[in-house]
Order: C-alpha cells, then structure tokens, then sequence
C-alpha cells in the first residue's frame, strides 16, 4: 500500500502581530488595518526555508528509522540557493545516508503538492521524504506582508504501514498569472485579488476537484477534510459548496496563526489534518499554481500507532508574539541597520574544510572512543579522555537528537548579532559529550545553569560579500514551566 | 618534574611605555619607549643583547608578522627574533623565551618585549578576528566579555553564591583596581569609582557591566635578562632573580570532555601546581607578598584566587569582599592597577605585570609601593577563554630569597 509514511511540521516561533504592522503601515496605506487582525509566523534571523525544512523534517522523523529513506526533495519558492542544492544540506543536516537521492522543486506554489504527487506515484518503488518550506519575501507595506507566512511541513512517502493510503491524484496545468517574480527578483508581483478569486481560485481549484472526484468515482460527501491553502477568507468554504464537499470537511486555513506559507502551506495543512483524522476519513488536497493539483488521500489504522510528535498544533503552541515590526523588516533585510565593526568581520567559508567537515558541521556528527566510551564534539584522531588518548578509536557519534543541558551561559551586548543580546554558552550532552554553542529562540526566563535545551539546525551567519550561508547547530532553552 | 630555573636567570633591566590611548604613538614609538627605559635600567649597549623575543597577539593593524618589526624598531645588532603569539599570555611567553634562553646558556643577555597597538583597530574591545577554520564553522563568535562572563554563571551554581553577592564581590574587585590605578602615573584609567558606578553600569555581557572589563589600550613592556653572575659583573648588586616560569595550553578537555565544570581555570591550576614547585612555594596564601593577575573581567580575578591556591575552593570571592586583596590588604593583588586600570595591551600585559614585581622588589614602586618588603611576588597571564586557554605564571623576588 502507497501513501503517507509519517509526517512532521514546522512553525517558527515569533509571531509578527499583524495590528503592529498595519499601524505601522497606516500614514501611507489605511486600507491595510482590514489584514490587521491575528498574527503571521515570522522566521527569527537564523531561519530559512533549509533550517525550516530540516527541522518539519526532523519532526516528521520522530521516533522511525532514518536509513529507510532513499529520497529528499524539498518544494520552495523561497529557498537561499539558486545554484547550490537545497535539499542536499537538509539531507545532511539529517545525517542520512550519501546514497540518498536529493532534488530541489521550485516554480511556482503548487511545488510542494507536484513534489508529493511524484513520490506518492514513486511510492511502491521508493521511500522520498517530501519537505516544503517557504520563507516568501515580501514588499514593506504589500498585503503579502500582512499575508504570508514562514513555516515548512515533510512528508514521508512510501509503501507499507502507512498512515494515509494514496487513493489518487489529478493535475491542471494553465498559465493563469495571479502573481509572478522573474528569476533575479526579490518580490512577487500581484494583479487584482477579485479576478484572482474569481477566475482562477472559484474556476480553476473547483474546476480541478470535480474532475478529480469524477475520475476517482468519489461522492464529495465522502470527503471529511478539504484542504484548500489559500488564506483569503471564504474561497475554501466557496469551493466546497460549488463542489457540494459539506462545509465541516472544509479545514481551516490558518490565517489567522501562520499565514500563507506558499509552496508548504499545503502540506502544512495537511499535516493539521492528519493530526486530528480517523481511520477510513478521506482527505482531499488541492494545489494552487498556474493550474492545480489534487491528492486523494484515505487515512489508516496506523495513524494510531505514529509516535507522538510536535506537527502543526504542537509548533502552533509554541509562539512568541512579536510586537517589533522594525525587527521584522530587520530580520528580512527589509532594513539596511548599522551592524557595527563586529559585524563587519569577515568570515569567508573554505569550501574544502567545510566538505571535509559536512558530518560534523552539518550533520552534528561528534566521536565516541570504542575502547573507552568517551564522547566528544567535534570527532578527532586522539581521544580527548585525558587518561586514555587513544589514536583512531573514534566511531560516528551523532549528537542532534540527544538530551543536553546548560553548563554555562551568557548575555552578549558587546558582539554583533542580529538580535542582541546574544545567548551563547557551554552545554553538556546527557550521555556525554559537550559544545559551546550559540542560544537561540532564548529569553532571560529561560537561560540558567541546568537548563534544558534542544539542538536545532539554524543558519550560522551569512557572508554578504559572496553571498554564502553558514550553518551550524544552536541550542533552544527549554523553557520551565 | 625537571629540577627548574629557580635563580638561574636575573632580571637586568625592565620598562615600560605609558599604557592608555596613545594617538600619538605607533608600535614602533611604543616599542622604543619601553626599550630605552630597560635599556638605561640594565645598563648595557643594543650590541650586547643576544636573542630576542616579541609578543604581539593581534597581527590586523599593528607591527605585522615575523620578528623584524622589534629587530628594525630597536636596531637589534643581527640577532635572532622570535614573534610570539599565545593571546593574552604572549608576553609571559616572550619573557619565558628570553629566560629559558639565558638559563639553557644560549644567550648571555636576552631581550623579551610585549606590544600592542590596539587603539588603532577602530574598535572598543578586541577586534573581531578568525580563530581558524573549523573554529569558524563550529565556534561561538562572542566577545571576550562574554566568554569570560560564563565563568560567574557557572561559579554561581558551583557554589550556591547568589547573583547579587558575587556582583558585589565583583565590584570589589574593579574598585579596587582604580583605587590603585589612581597612584600609577603610567596607568591608562586614573580615576577611582565606587561600588554602585559598578553594579548600575550598562552590562556587556550578563553579569559584566562595563566596569567589570579591562581597558583595551595600547602600550610595550620590556625586560632584559641575563645570569645572576653577569649581573654582578655589571655592577648589580640587588638582583631580582626568576623563582619560576610556568606554562599550561588546553589540551582540549575543557571543552571537549567531561568534568569542568566551567567556574574555575584548569591551566592556571596545573601551572601554579608547577610553578610553586619549581619556587619552593609550600603555601602560597603564606608566602605570596604580591600578585599580578589576569584581571581582564572582574570575575576573572576572583576565580583566579582560587586556581592559584590563596583563596579556598568556592571561598574567593569572601576573600575579595574581606579585603585579602587590597592594596593595604594581606596579599595585595593588581596594586599597580591590573590589566583593568594600568591597561590591556595584550602582547605587553604578561611583561607589565613583571615589571610592576620588579619595581616593588627594588622598592621603586612610588607611591604605591608596598610597605613590608615583598618575597615572592607572582604574575599570571591568561590567554584565550575560559574553556580554551593558555595559562602562564612568573614568580620573581629578591636572588637567594
């Protein structure tokens, strides 16, 4: 049986408060204060769509074998590297194996629907984990800001145990323009939001679900969940009644808490669907992007038996409002602030060290000595044990997933960060092993000796004069409750 | 352990340029300055000097690499120059080129000079530098504030100390250092400051408030060395002999391994270990008169009482805030001012720290010169951060002390 393996998602943690940023916006364009109710998920500075999809990815892995998977691909819009694979760092941010297939999908926003419809078709041949992340730019004062954004979702596709069984697929393909961005761009550029709704949402996506229920033989009544992941109000509810799905399988969009996250928001919805189906409920997907996709979905008993993980709900609980807008506008160098001499320094990446180091660097990989059990970051040919330093007794020894705590901490003003202070201290690896490492998503209730915290995959820093992005592992104080 | 240099090596001559934001001088100038005044203290010629080293830890704006800046700078006659670079602890390592060299019979006279123009970086604080490759890639980038302020929050849960005591007990530490800093007309900071200035300062790097730091200054420092017998034969008669020259480098194990627990310094207790050794130091807290340490943050002294074996484990900062250390205190610590009020040109620090000993042994100390004649006196240098450093200590008194 093809279908959903497992799935996991990711929603950053601040959430940009939408009446900051109409009110921000009011002396120039009033009309905005209509989006400015609820809040939009908003990356912190050190997220992109690659730490973003690592991390949906990373929950969507929880508690299963991570050799079965023989594909990567990540759909994005949004992704940091035109030329450097994207999917290929979340593969080795996972520490998989180098005999993993990885592919970029990107184009449009039906990327993370398309990418699902090829693994779901490869699914009795393949096991692919199929991530999407967006983290859409958007213009000071557009209603994309007030719109869109930031989260990422994965899905694990392949035959077996699944949790949702591929009941079919359907795709439409016109190049119907409701917003475009040319290659060397920065921001989408959008025509009027009615014809939008009209011609393409009402026709296109109701147009695409009819066929698809046609050529499955399915009655829309026995749809219980229609995702639709288009944000503006009613065009969900609009497309279930032309198409007679009953109004409560309709799923709600979440608006009002992530936003429209592009290419992922699909998947995203599709992993809170998941979260809350019964056994022998069938989920309907659509696909919106220059034309649609549909996917059939029928849950499983297995759904029970996936061990708990974060997925929508669980990130959605995780929030801190955000109540900065100029921190927003910072964060996407959407303001061009005055970093200071520190942050001048230049740090230019050696392509060879950092190839050489992608397990360590990358993949958090530290050693553990075979002889005398000792564990350390990073591995090297000597032991570190000081009564034992051994020569080439090291094994792999990833470090990510396991529970660590603060052993010293800091409060930097003086060093540059984006988001000053910067949290940085020594941790220590409950069974072993230990790291300085920088803080991130961290506050001053949270940062004391003894604390919990999780490792997290999150951009290091990025060199603006060659336009590189740095990577490494931070740590998240678990907050105390 | 190798039987040492105890009173093998005589200190002939010692200076030290004026430390603090020196718009009007380069390196160079900085050099000469603290060359011509241990040049005229020793009492000898340039063509005499043997061997030479140079401590500079910062290459960015400064002399730049190799040894030829101090041999052009000083017109050295020919000889060889070592450039040390061990962070903060260079100039201890140039003085301990200098000394092994005299000691081992390769030189007659050696010469060890510290500089650092750090006022021309452009920055307050350190520069931002690469600590080399996989650093880059897997490392903190903070300040050195920051990477010293962990020590309070380990030291905290080590030893139950509230927030609140250790900042006054930090804040001992820096009114006491500009309190001395005041008598030392070649100190950078000549003002002194009261507890509250410390503790409502504007933080840094949690819990290190602006005065709880050390001042980032230019300056040199400069000693000659040479045998006790050479020494008399140039007309020495009080002879300030070397009782001891220590090092420890982190092995990685602070860092990588498991057990420190980051509130105290692993290398400075290995080279305190060895260097009361190699001085026939049995009880330190008995037999130290003075001690020059790396004060680069507040807490760093504090700790340091404790790796030095004066204060007990977890008891340094009772001693702190008991006065132990004051200049009219037990054992005076910093009374030139430390790295905090005198300076931080980090490459002359270690030699600074040295020349202050020297100047006290030979009661030439001025104003703050200590009352009861000294014995032993101790400096210690700390390169690096907490949880990678090099640790480096001298002891020097009076020769047959």
């Amino acid at each position: 049986m093809t279908g959903i393996l497992a799935y996991g998602a990711y929603v950053p943690r601040l959430r940009l408060q939408r009446s900051v940023v109409a009110a921000a916006h009011a002396w120039f364009n009033p009309a905005l204060k209509g989006l400015g109710k609820g809040e939009r998920a908003m990356a912190n500075w050190d997220e992109d769509v690659i730490t973003m999809a690592v991390e949906a990815s990373r929950d969507c892995l929880t508690g299963l074998d991570r050799a079965v998977i023989e594909s990567v691909s990540l759909a994005s819009t949004s992704a940091p590297n035109a030329d450097r694979q994207n999917a290929g760092i979340v593969k080795e941010a996972l520490n998989l194996a180098d005999t993993t297939g990885s592919f970029d999908l990107s184009g449009g926003q039906r990327a993370g629907t398309s990418s699902l419809i090829q693994a779901l078709a490869a699914g009795p041949r393949q096991v692919t984990l199929c991530v999407a992340s967006e983290r859409r730019k958007s213009k000071a004062g557009s209603e994309a800001e007030l719109n869109n954004g930031d989260a990422a979702a994965a899905l694990l596709v392949g035959s077996g145990d699944v949790v949702a069984r591929f009941m079919g697929s359907h795709s439409v393909s016109v190049d119907f323009v409701d917003h475009f961005r040319a290659a060397n761009k920065e921001f989408d550029y959008t025509w009027e939001s009615r014809w939008i709704r009209d011609e393409g949402y009402a026709k296109i996506i109701s147009g695409a679900v009819k066929q698809a229920l046609d050529k499955f033989q399915l009655n829309p009544a026995e749809i219980d969940h229609l995702i639709v992941p288009i944000t503006l109000r009613g065009v969900a509810d609009g497309i279930a009644k032309k198409v007679g799905i009953r109004p409560e399988a309709v799923c709600g969009t979440l608006a009002g808490t992530v936003g429209e996250a592009g290419a992922a928001h699909a998947s995203l919805m599709l992993v809170a669907a998941l979260e809350v189906a019964k056994p022998g409920e069938r989920i309907l997907v659509t696909g919106f992007g220059q034309g649609c996709d549909i996917i059939i979905l029928e849950v499983t008993e297995a759904i029970a038996k996936l061990p708990p993980r974060k997925a929508t709900s669980g990130w959605l609980a995780r929030r801190q409002p955000e109540t900065n807008y100029l921190k927003y506008l910072s964060f996407n160098g959407l303001l061009d602030m005055d970093k200071g001499m520190r942050g001048e320094a230049d740090f230019k990446q050696p392509l060879t060290a950092l190839y050489r180091n992608r397990k360590t660097v990358l993949g958090l990989v530290g050693g553990r000595c075979t002889k005398t059990g000792t564990v350390q970051f990073p591995k090297t040919d000597i032991s570190v044990n000081p009564n034992d330093p051994t020569i080439g007794t090291q094994e792999d020894y990833p470090l990510a997933d396991r529970a660590a705590r603060i052993l010293t901490y800091t409060a930097d003003n003086l060093t540059y960060s984006p988001d000053p202070p910067a949290y940085y201290g020594m941790i220590e690896f409950e069974e072993g092993g230990r790291m300085m490492a920088e803080f991130t998503d961290a506050d001053p209730e949270s940062v004391e000796v003894g604390r919990n915290v999780d490792l997290v995959f999150r951009i290091k820093s990025v060199d603006d004069l060659r336009g590189f992005t740095k990577y490494f592992w931070k740590a998240v104080p678990v907050k105390q409750l | 352990m190798a039987k040492g240099i105890k009173d093998k090596v005589a200190i002939l001559g010692m200076g030290c340029a004026r430390f603090g934001e020196r718009w009007d001088a380069d390196a160079d100038n900085l050099m000469v300055e603290a060359y011509q005044e241990a040049l005229t203290d020793a009492g000898i010629e340039t063509s005499q000097i043997d061997a030479a080293w140079l401590a500079v830890a910062f290459d960015a704006v400064n002399v730049g690499p190799s040894g030829i800046p101090l041999a052009t700078a000083l017109r050295l006659n020919g000889v060889g120059v070592t450039k040390v670079e061990n962070y903060c602890a260079s100039g201890t390592d140039a003085f301990r080129g200098a000394v092994y060299a005299v000691a081992s019979g390769a030189a007659d006279i050696a010469l060890a000079l510290g500089c650092e123009k750090l006022k021309d970086t452009g920055y307050g604080g350190l520069p931002v530098r690469s600590r080399g490759t996989m650093f880059d890639m897997v490392g903190v980038v903070g300040s050195a504030p920051g990477s010293f302020a962990q020590l309070a929050a380990a030291y905290r849960a080590q030893h139950g100390v509230s927030k609140e005591d250790l900042k006054h007990a930090m804040a001992h530490v820096s009114v006491k250092s500009h309190a001395n800093g005041v008598k030392n007309p070649r100190a950078h900071l000549r003002k002194a400051i009261d507890i509250e200035t410390v503790i409502n300062a504007p933080m840094i790097a949690e819990p290190l408030g602006l005065f709880d730091c050390c001042g980032v200054s230019d300056g040199a420092a400069c000693a000659i060395v040479t045998t006790p017998e050479i020494a008399r034969s140039l007309g020495k008669s009080d002879i300030v002999s070397v009782k001891a020259v220590q090092m420890s480098t982190s092995n990685g194990w602070e860092l990588q391994g498991s057990g420190w627990n980051g509130s105290y310094f692993h290398t400075t207790r290995i080279a305190a270990a060895h260097a009361y050794q190699e001085a026939g130091i049995t009880n330190p807290r008995e037999q130290l008169s003075l001690m020059e340490v790396h004060d680069c943050f507040s807490i760093t002294e504090l700790v340091t009482m404790e790796d030095l074996g004066v204060s007990k484990e977890g008891e340094g900062w009772r001693d702190v805030l008991d006065g132990f250390f004051d200049a009219d205190g037990t054992i005076p610590c910093q009374i030139d001012g430390g790295l905090k009020c005198f300076g931080h040109p980090i490459g002359a620090s270690g030699l600074r720290m040295i020349y202050e000993n020297y100047l006290q042994l030979l009661g030439r100390a001025g104003d703050r010169q200590r009352k009861d004649p000294p014995v032993f006196a101790l400096s210690h240098n700390l390169g690096g951060m907490p949880n990678q450093n090099v640790s480096a200590i001298s002891i020097v008194g009076m020769l047959g002390a």
